[in-house]
């Protein structure tokens, strides 16, 4: 292989499109977008916004989280723990306290209550950081040329490429139609 | 408000109110409800002489835990709007007309703790009567615990009471007819001394009218656990009442699933806070291990039929509504929150009797009288609650933050 054809193999692939990205100047032209989005069939989508606009994810039609079922299982591990780690330390080094039975539960439900707890905060803690895929050094998003103002005053939309109802010209005009600026097609 | 939930709270609603005037129950509704209410309190009342003239002495026992339970609901609705004012909090406001319905039940518990203090010397006859001039314990007890401050004390507390469960009533009901902001600042104003003053007079009648039947035995942390009941029960009426309105579509757009579901966050949160300080006060008492501590549980734990009725609190007061309120669903689902309420409002009857009962029949034992001794105070709190809902408006009509109120969201 030589050098030049490999250099445009990497070029070609750089070239693939993530999405086309535009961006609106108020969260409600942007909630108004990702509802017609929606509406129109769109389900890779995503939202990018200064501050937490309420109500998007409902706009934007993005299922329940998941957050919930990974909370309770890993507090029901954090309880299950707590439970075979009191049972197995007074079973395994018995020490007599005050007269107390070898496995007096009574004194280890705050074990097994903090125990749950710690087991839930992190789940929901590294589950977060799971589902949200962080930490993450890169992004496409981060091609557009004004999308440091997500951090500043633009709601930006990214209508990803790998959505079945991505075509580069309609999608245009349709984000056209709704009035996004500055509608770029950034590269993978 | 998104389309989303605009269209959640249309269907939650159904738009089927019979008036134009959605902010009211209608003429009709509102007359059945006040005479079901009346006949409530008929039969009730009825019901209590019955269980006098039955057995006058655990009658006076079964009647305290009677007013106990229509005293905490009130207090409880007390608190809320209490807290609510405080955190000068927006999503509360189509919740909290139906609080100061169980507030305004506050005058009428000062005239149904009348009895208590005719009966006092049988209630509290092991610090009042003759013995304990003998009692060593007692003795050093006498500063506070004696008939006279007793008295008084409880006096302050009704006082006290009433004044609150008014002055935020009344506000409240003047703002719907004049809209003036002023009276949210007021009420926000009074309702920093008022908690405090709350907080103060829950926990000291807590000892003094239950905690005393027992006077050897004390616990420090006995007016919070009084307390986390006073929460539960009135947010399970609240969440009762919340989901009638709503399903018969009286409340329209104001209140809505968001507000259920917050309702249930609440009604939840107590569970749980009921559960912790109750363990709390019995883990230290456990671990310590000192007889005239223990003695209270032994009390509550040797006879098989308290240790059951125990077990029932463990289970009933907590595990079960506990896991039954855990999900978003049921919380937003009408008929789940319905029953996790009324499971609380059964247990929380079951806790009091717990609490009350065993110094007086130390085998357990349901007697008809209880059942007489708990209607004559509901029936009345029925028929008080049945009146204030069929004469005013569901909803504080020109608050503030009403606005906020319909827009409340849950994401």
């Amino acid at each position: 292989m030589d050098k030049a054809h490999r250099h445009e193999e990497l070029e070609e692939e750089a070239a693939k499109p993530f999405g086309l990205m535009g961006y609106f100047l108020t969260p409600g032209e942007l909630m108004h977008a990702c509802e017609k989005l929606k509406n129109a069939g769109y389900k890779n989508f995503d939202a990018q916004t200064p501050f937490p606009v309420h109500g998007l994810e409902k706009a934007m039609g993005l299922p329940p989280s998941k957050m919930p079922w990974i909370v309770l299982a890993a507090g029901t591990t954090g309880l299950l723990s707590a439970i075979a780690l009191t049972w197995f330390v007074s079973i395994d080094y018995p020490l007599v306290i005050s007269g107390k039975p070898s496995f007096s539960y009574q004194a280890y439900i705050p074990i097994m209550f903090e125990l749950t707890v710690l087991f839930s905060a992190f789940g929901a803690f590294f589950g977060m950081w799971g589902m949200n895929r962080l930490p993450m050094f890169y992004h496409p998003s981060m091609k557009h040329p004004s999308f440091p103002r997500a951090t500043d005053d633009a709601f930006f939309v990214t209508v990803e490429a790998k959505d079945p109802k991505y075509d580069a010209s309609k999608t245009r005009k349709l984000l056209e139609e709704l009035g996004a600026r500055e509608i770029v097609e950034v590269t993978e | 408000m998104s389309q989303a939930a605009a269209m959640t709270a249309g269907r939650a609603t159904g738009g089927k109110a019979k008036t134009d005037d959605a902010r009211k129950l209608p003429k009709d509704v509102g007359d059945t409800l006040t005479k079901a209410g009346m006949g409530l309190a008929v039969v009730g009342v009825a019901a209590a002489g019955a269980g006098y003239a039955m057995d006058a002495k655990r009658f006076a026992f079964s009647y305290l835990i009677g007013f106990l339970f229509v005293a905490t609901i009130a207090l409880g609705g007390l608190f809320f709007v209490l807290v609510q004012h405080l955190a000068r909090a927006g999503w509360s406001v189509a919740a909290r007309r139906q609080m100061e319905w169980l507030a305004g039940l506050l005058p009428a518990v000062a005239v149904l703790a009348i009895p208590i203090f005719l009966w006092a010397h049988d209630l509290y006859h092991p610090w009042m009567g003759p013995q304990a001039a003998t009692d060593p314990i007692l003795q050093k007890k006498a500063g506070y615990l004696n008939p006279s401050f007793f008295y008084g004390r409880s006096a302050f507390y009704l006082v006290v009471w009433v004044a609150l469960g008014l002055y935020f009533m009344r506000n409240s009901r003047a703002q719907d007819e004049s809209g003036d902001l002023k009276l949210t600042e007021k009420m926000q104003t009074a309702s920093a001394p008022a908690m405090i003053l709350f907080a103060l007079t829950t926990t000291f009648a807590a000892f003094d009218w239950v905690m005393s039947l027992d006077p050897h035995w004390y616990s420090t942390i006995f007016g919070v656990y009084v307390f986390a009941g006073c929460a539960t029960s009135s947010l399970s009426v609240l969440a009762l009442i919340t989901v009638q309105l709503q399903q018969r579509g009286y409340f329209r757009k104001v209140s809505t699933v968001e507000h259920r579901h917050d309702i249930g966050k609440l009604l939840f949160g107590f569970i749980v806070f009921f559960a912790y300080i109750g363990f709390s006060q019995f883990l230290l008492i456990w671990y310590a291990d000192i007889p005239e501590e223990t003695i209270w549980y032994h009390h509550r734990w040797d006879d098989a039929g308290w240790a059951k009725v125990s077990l029932a609190i463990f289970f009933g007061h907590f595990l079960i509504p506990f896991l039954l309120l855990l999900s978003r669903h049921a919380k937003r689902h009408g008929m789940v929150l319905s029953l996790g309420a009324v499971i609380m409002l059964v247990m929380h009857y079951v806790d009091l009797y717990w609490l009350v009962m065993p110094t007086f029949d130390h085998h357990f034992h349901f007697s008809v009288v209880d059942i007489c001794g708990l209607l004559g105070p509901l029936g009345i709190a029925a028929f008080l609650v049945a009146r204030q809902a069929a004469q005013g408006p569901l909803y504080p009509l020109r608050d503030p933050r009403l606005a906020e109120t319909v827009k409340v969201d849950n994401p």
